[in-house]
């Protein structure tokens, strides 16, 4: 039942469009956990300066890993889509690191699914971000 | 006591334009996500062209959200480098050359962003204004909404917080 979830949640986020734009792939998925995988890429740059990673390509990434752990949560039906999501920003991401975002959906109510997420590069220990969203539950 | 001779409109749109293309330009991620810019004196309105790479659910369609939430903090940092670039750009002190050669004023930094997802985000173009709620010497507290069709029912709309860059005057 939860691993025909967990295969249902891959499926869909592996046919979004712009998750393959961005080149992400998923490490973890099940029981309301997601991590998804990012590779650096150079179009993805928001200072040309320093080669940091844009912003908003993190928090792609990180809604993208939310809604992928709202959907394989056990108590949520299938679809889902963002109410809202904060995003705190502790430091860059270092240029020519893959960015990897872990979400857990904590808590899931008939109508809302809470959750945390948290975005590192390869030193795990130092966030780069942290977010907060609450998403829909559908079906 | 006789007035300087104001500058030819043509000299004012130019300088203002180059200095505005290069701030968008510099940047590979604005390019990528395929946003520009129109101005109306000091006003921005950011465009995001559609493309069938920033959909997020291919079974709506929709656009992705969080290409929704990019949008958003693109137009919040260039309407804020903007503004903090103005001055400059107006008395002619700004270095266009150096700007033009990708010499680019240091850019805020996003402190947090908080984004509201009001509708979905249709696949075909959108567009944002950002309004600078607070600009001070160390944070600057920005609002920005996206809208599509109808400027009166906007997809999305986000509250940020910038650090700015530091000065070196």
């Amino acid at each position: 039942m939860t691993a025909d979830k967990a295969r249902i949640a891959r499926q869909f986020i592996e046919l979004i469009p712009h998750a393959k734009a961005l080149g992400m792939s998923i490490t973890e998925i099940g029981d309301g956990i997601a991590e998804i995988t990012m590779p650096y890429d150079p179009r993805l740059v928001g200072d040309p300066k320093s080669g940091v990673i844009h912003g908003g390509a993190v928090s792609t990434l990180m809604d993208t890993t939310s809604g992928a752990s709202v959907m394989s949560h056990p108590a949520s039906p299938a679809g889902t889509a963002t109410i809202d999501l904060r995003i705190d920003y502790m430091r860059a991401a270092t240029p020519g690191q893959a960015i990897t975002a872990r979400a857990t959906c904590h808590h899931v109510t008939r109508s809302v699914a809470f959750v945390h997420a948290v975005a590192f590069d390869d030193d795990r220990e130092n966030p780069v971000a942290t977010g907060t969203g609450t998403f829909t539950v559908e079906g | 006591m006789a007035r300087p001779a104001p500058e030819p409109v043509q000299v004012v749109k130019q300088r203002r334009d180059a200095a505005l293309r290069a701030l968008v330009d510099g940047v590979p991620y604005i390019q990528f996500l395929g946003i520009t810019f129109e101005r109306r004196g000091d006003e921005l309105t950011a465009i995001l062209g559609f493309d069938e790479k920033l959909i997020g659910n291919p079974f709506l369609p929709a656009i992705h959200g969080g290409v929704t939430a990019a949008f958003l903090e693109v137009t919040g940092i260039i309407c804020l480098s903007w503004s903090l670039i103005w001055e400059e750009v107006e008395s002619g002190a700004l270095n266009l050359e150096a700007l033009e050669a990708g010499d680019l004023p240091r850019l805020p930094k996003t402190i947090n962003f908080t984004v509201d997802y009001l509708r979905s985000g249709l696949p075909r173009d959108a567009y944002a204004r950002a309004r600078i709620t607070r600009s001070g010497r160390r944070y600057a507290s920005v609002q920005v909404e996206a809208w599509q069709d109808n400027r009166d029912r906007p997809i999305a709309q986000a509250q940020a917080h910038f650090l700015m860059p530091r000065r070196d005057d």
